[in-house]
């Protein structure tokens, strides 16, 4: 048996979450260097199955691991990835050390409080542990098994949110307390009822393959042939029944309008790196498990509930837009600025091209990279001054230069500027949505005017005019604070320039995808004689 | 050879990143770094065009691939180049004029703390600038397209400790946005009609596409020069953008960047030849603002924003000339390059002279400042001459021969057109002599200011005047060098295509009346300014010159429609969200669910009791699957 290499980039992280909570209290530097290291450790994994990963072999899944797990309900321990899911696991591996670093003081005791545990080490044993749940919900090719964790990881989530948060500042410690258990709260009610549904719905994929195959199965690719053969015949409405509730709890997860009030209060309140977990990382799992669960288990309901999609992920992307313009709260912004781009990323699943589900894929990693780079940045202009409120900043670009070009940067990579990587990805997206369903692509493009007005009204507001008193003094990135930021700005532009290693991984399984449901991209109306073609 | 065309480009996006990220240590070394790659830059250029020269007409573009970009199916963006004469024009232009500013900011930067940064903005503009010029798709257009957006928004609010400076940045920057829709909706119907985006295939099969598509890619595309180049009705931007220093303001916003707009119609002419629809929508808004604007410079009492007026008024007249089709591309690249030296030469000028008094702008304070600044005087007089027509210099050459060509279209288009492009002709006349008159004849009408500074008027340094003799040289030798032999027509011919029209009225007579036009324009701007002295402050006007004050209140209505529409509708929409949609949705959970009693505990602080319990729940969840496996 070769190494089970998919199980152990998310058993490390697991095995980094019990040893970083078992640090004595006395020892909190120790834990935050073990939990940095094992973190490091992922990502050395996740780049090994990079490595491994060949775009151009035959199968949909690669890298896999099979063992019986549940016999009498036909749950196995199924593991594979595609282009989609490896591509995935490396932005979640790779910006796991950038949150860890960056939240390196977030947990650090306040002098008075005494606390019963250890918030520290609970707080780093967290984060790996939210991150080795989502890494096998990225490999989990058993519908059952990646239930379990795409549930589980809720927990972690939850006393992430809830346990820890900026500092007080004027609200009052009580107040802010309240403000953060029930953003912690909504949080999980919101996903639960989500998952509550799937659950629902995955016994009722049980019950169906149980019925029509002789034996329950929960395997994807069982699923999958079971139907190209012909065996296993889903009756419309209930295959219908199944999708909805899948993508319920996907499009809650991700999030779509209007299930998205749950956002906003979660970004606002968590620290800025747990913040970034949730957006960044987190929600990404919803987003993937459309396009892996939602097209492939039933492609008929797909196509059947692409318009309205459609028309929520276009809502999605205005309203979260007009709503960020709206904001006077930094990391609410951010988190209204998130939903219009995740409408773009169901967008691109949706309009079926390849360019749209290529582009969709491309969408989650760089809206990963470019978020974290926004809202850590800004988590670290907030440390400073210890509000969220934009109206209590004005003239930081003079005080602290870098910190403002480094925040300019991440809004620029957060409006698509060409040349940076969300553009490619965004582009590709609406080009995408357009050739399939032209006025909703035309529509969704007016996206682009909104994104620049909320970044450059919040640049405005924070970084330029003239200095104001409570900024004054206020000290510029430190080293730490560089060396996360940095990397991600470097990223932004490298995929900006060169998206090609992320494209050719992508390509082919978006192609699967594509087959499976069914579906070509439209042709050109002036296709180019073979004389150019040729050139 | 094609490797160099990279270089062009590499040279100062190099000058920036060093100086961008070079930190503190090349404070003292920055500028003449940037200015050195600006020149090398155009050195690169030239060398380019020797070696274009060397070739015939037909052979004279280079094409290189580099490497594919975005590769996803159907969807191939490559990162090419191709330098034909159109696009070498514009990097002779870029870089020439991009070199000289550069130098001129040496001087005139050279008292401030951010220098090092002012200069590192500038090599991007470039860059980016020179990527617009030379990319060979649509996709990589629009690359250098937004940089050069980027490189303005940064430098408009470069003083951004000034309120007003942040917000012309940003509002510059948005407008832009509105046209890059346009931009971007254009490429993806090229990319659903043709299947690419690349220059050679698109432009090679337009004709195929139908008159339909080509007329909505056209109007597309027209939106986005409308963008960029400050053209009715996405203009507003362009005066607020004077708050960037006037290094800028010469670069950017009048020689270079705003006339992308008319490169990129002149590039798509063979989708414009085919949709004449949206040619009649381009002339259209070229005769507008070309008045529009021209109205605007009237009224003007700040130097730089009647400049900025003249500066869209005459894109105007290259919009209006590329909307002519084949009569008029050469032409409206001819008087894109004569206005790249005179307008550029004219806001050195400016520069110039609010150097010298403590950065005063209104001309109502200036006067009589010809006996203090010479070389400034005489070069800004030469731009004048050059701007206004005045026969045998630049501007003569190139404005009349669009005017000519607007005759040319025919019919009654033809003497509408004709018509506007005159009677611009003559209003320029009239503002710029107002400009001059106001600035350095007259009485000395300045003050000290609010700290008690009198100014000391008093000519600027080497550094400055040398970039401004030589513009001025272009101003007046460019325009009849451009015509001998037609010069510039069998050099861009190749590229374009050159059609000559049926002029109802000669060639001499539209001559004729351009000089007539221009002695009216000067005669009346002498008899109000000139004769008598001109009052300190604003009279109150008339109606028309209130409005034109004020941007013939379009400004306004953007302010009362748009902005304060659009405030209105987020702040409504940030109370639905709260009320409406968190509401209904937290409703129709709690009252399916039964979770109404919980979630009025969350607000009692038994969150956490609540959380553990589910945490509980879950885990004898799975400790029961687990279970079940063993049994």
């Amino acid at each position: 048996m070769s190494f089970p290499l998919l199980t152990a980039t998310a058993v490390v992280p697991a095995l980094g979450a019990v040893l970083t909570a078992a640090v004595p209290a006395a020892r909190r530097s120790a834990a935050k260097w073990l939990a940095l290291v094992f973190s490091l450790a992922t990502l050395a994994l996740a780049a090994v199955q990079l490595v491994r990963f060949d775009p151009g072999a035959e199968g949909p899944f690669q890298l896999t691991e099979s063992h019986a797990w549940i016999k009498d309900f036909g749950v196995r321990y199924e593991l594979g990835v595609d282009g989609i899911a490896v591509v995935l696991i490396a932005l979640t591996a790779l910006l796991i050390p950038f949150v860890i670093l960056a939240g390196w003081h977030d947990a650090d005791p306040l002098g008075t409080t005494s606390s019963r545990w250890r918030p520290t080490q609970g707080f780093f044993a967290l984060i790996l542990m939210v991150e080795a749940m989502v890494v096998i919900s990225f490999e989990a090719t058993d519908v059952f098994l990646f239930y379990i964790f795409f549930e589980a990881m809720l927990i972690p989530m939850y006393f992430l949110i809830g346990g820890f948060g900026d500092r007080a500042g004027e609200r009052g410690e009580e107040e802010t307390a309240a403000q953060r258990s029930y953003a912690a709260v909504k949080f999980l009610l919101y996903n639960l009822a989500g998952g509550l549904i799937m659950l629902a719905a995955v016994i009722g994929l049980y019950v169906v393959t149980a019925d029509q195959l002789g034996t329950g199965t929960f395997s994807l690719q069982e699923i999958v042939q079971a139907r190209a053969d012909g065996q296993l015949d889903i009756a419309t409405s209930t295959e219908r029944a199944l999708f909805l509730g899948f993508f319920f709890a996907f499009a809650v997860k991700a999030p779509l309008w209007p299930l998205h009030t749950w956002l906003p209060n979660a970004m606002g309140e968590a620290t800025a790196p747990v913040a970034v977990l949730i957006t960044a990382v987190v929600d990404k799992v919803g987003t993937f498990a459309m396009l892996r669960f939602c097209l492939q288990l039933f492609p008929e309901a797909s196509k059947w509930a692409t318009p309205v999609i459609l028309v929520l992920a276009l809502v999605s992307i205005l309203y979260g837009a007009l709503l960020a313009v709206g904001q006077r709260d930094i990391k609410r912004l951010v988190a209204y600025a998130s939903i219009s781009h995740f409408g773009f990323i169901i967008l691109g699943i949706f309009a079926m091209t390849t360019q749209g589900q290529g582009g969709a894929t491309l969408y989650m990693v760089n809206h990963g990279i470019s978020t974290a780079a926004l809202m850590l940045v800004a988590g670290f202009l907030i440390s400073r001054r210890g509000s969220r409120l934009i109206a209590d900043y004005g003239g930081v670009q003079k005080v602290a230069p870098v910190l403002a070009g480094t925040f300019l940067v991440g809004g620029l990579a957060t409006l698509s500027l060409p040349g940076l990587a969300p553009f490619v990805s965004e582009f590709l997206v609406l080009t995408g949505t357009f050739s399939r369903y032209p006025v909703i692509g035309a529509i969704a493009t007016f996206g682009i005017v909104l994104a620049a007005l909320y970044v450059l009204v919040l640049y405005q507001r924070t970084m330029t005019g003239p200095v104001k008193e409570s900024v004054r003094g206020m000290p510029d990135l430190r080293v730490r604070e560089l060396v996360v930021v940095a990397p991600l700005i470097a990223l932004l532009i490298f995929l900006g320039v060169y998206p090609k290693p992320v494209t050719e991984i992508v390509d082919p399984a978006v192609e699967h995808t594509m087959t499976q449901v069914d579906k070509v991209d439209p042709k050109p109306d002036v296709p180019l004689t073979d004389v150019e073609a040729a050139k | 050879m094609e490797n160099l065309i990279g270089l062009l480009v590499v040279a100062p996006l190099l000058g920036a990143a060093l100086l961008l990220c070079g930190g503190r240590r090349l404070d003292k070394s920055g500028h003449w770094i940037g200015t050195l790659l600006a020149a090398a830059s155009f050195v690169i250029g030239v060398v380019l065009f020797a070696d274009m020269l060397g070739r015939d007409g037909e052979q004279r573009a280079l094409h290189t691939t580099v490497f594919s970009w975005v590769p996803v199916g159907g969807f191939q963006a490559d990162v090419g180049f191709q330098l034909d004469q159109l696009s070498m024009t514009f990097v002779l232009l870029i870089t020439g004029v991009g070199t000289l500013i550069h130098l001129y900011s040496v001087g005139y930067m050279e008292h401030d703390e951010k220098k090092r940064r002012f200069f590192g903005y500038l090599n991007l503009f470039l860059a980016a600038m020179l990527l617009l010029v030379v990319a060979d798709n649509y996709l990589l257009l629009y690359v250098g397209w937004e940089g050069v957006g980027l490189a303005s928004y940064l430098l408009i609010g470069f003083w951004q400790h000034k309120p007003s400076a942040a917000t012309a940045a940003k509002k510059a920057f948005i407008v832009n946005r509105v046209g890059d829709v346009g931009l971007s909706i254009a490429i993806m119907l090229m990319f659903t009609t043709f299947g690419t985006f690349a220059f050679g295939p698109v432009l090679e099969s337009a004709g195929d596409a139908g008159e339909g598509k080509l007329t909505a890619v056209a109007l597309l595309l027209l939106l986005a020069a409308c963008g960029k180049s400050a053209q009715v009705p996405l203009q507003s931007w362009l005066g607020d953008a004077m708050e960037g220093p006037t290094p800028v303001s010469a670069l950017i916003h009048a020689a270079t960047m705003v006339t992308a707009g008319v490169y990129l119609i002149t590039r798509s002419g063979s989708i414009f030849n085919g949709a004449p629809d949206a040619q009649l929508a381009v002339v259209t808004v070229g005769a507008v603002t070309l008045l529009f604007g021209a109205i605007v410079g009237c009224a003007k009492d700040d130097i730089k924003k009647a400049l900025a007026g003249s500066t869209m008024s005459q894109i105007g007249y290259m919009i209006l000339a590329a909307g002519l089709g084949p009569i008029g591309y050469v032409f409206a690249i001819m008087h894109l390059v004569t206005h790249g030296f005179f307008k550029a030469g004219l806001f050195l000028g400016a520069g110039s002279v609010m150097h010298g008094m403590n950065d005063e702008v209104d001309m109502r304070r200036y006067g009589g400042l010809r006996k203090y600044m010479p070389v400034t005087f005489v070069t800004f007089g030469l731009g004048y001459l050059a701007i206004i027509g005045f026969p045998g210099l630049s501007g003569f050459f190139s404005k009349d021969k669009i005017i000519e060509a607007a005759f040319a279209k025919g019919g009654t288009e033809g003497w509408i057109l004709g018509g506007a492009a005159l009677l611009g002709a003559a209003i320029t006349a009239y503002y710029m002599t107002r400009v001059m008159i106001m600035t350095f004849f007259g009485e000395k009408r300045w003050q000290p200011d609010a700290e008690g500074n009198a100014p000391h008027p008093h000519e600027s340094p080497r550094t400055m005047t040398i970039p401004m003799v030589v513009l001025a040289f272009g101003s007046v030798f460019a325009g009849g060098l451009f015509s001998v032999n037609d010069a510039f027509l069998k050099w861009l011919e190749p590229v374009t295509g050159h059609s000559h029209g049926n002029s109802p009225v000669s060639a001499l007579t539209v001559t004729a009346a351009t000089v007539v036009v221009l002695v009216v324009g000067v005669a009346l701007a002498w008899f109000q300014y000139g004769r008598r002295p001109v009052p300190a402050t604003a009279p109150r006007g008339s109606l028309l010159t209130r409005a034109a004050r004020r941007d013939l209140l379009q400004d306004d209505f953007n302010h009362v429609v748009l902005v304060r529409g659009g405030e209105h509708l987020t702040r409504s929409l940030v109370y639905v969200d709260h009320s409406l949609v968190d509401g209904v949705v937290n409703g129709t959970a709690a009252s399916v669910g039964g979770l109404s009693g919980r979630i009025a505990k969350l607000q009692n602080g038994y969150a956490r009791s609540y959380a553990v319990s589910m945490f509980g729940g879950a885990a004898v969840l799975i400790v029961a699957t687990l279970l079940m496996r063993a049994v």
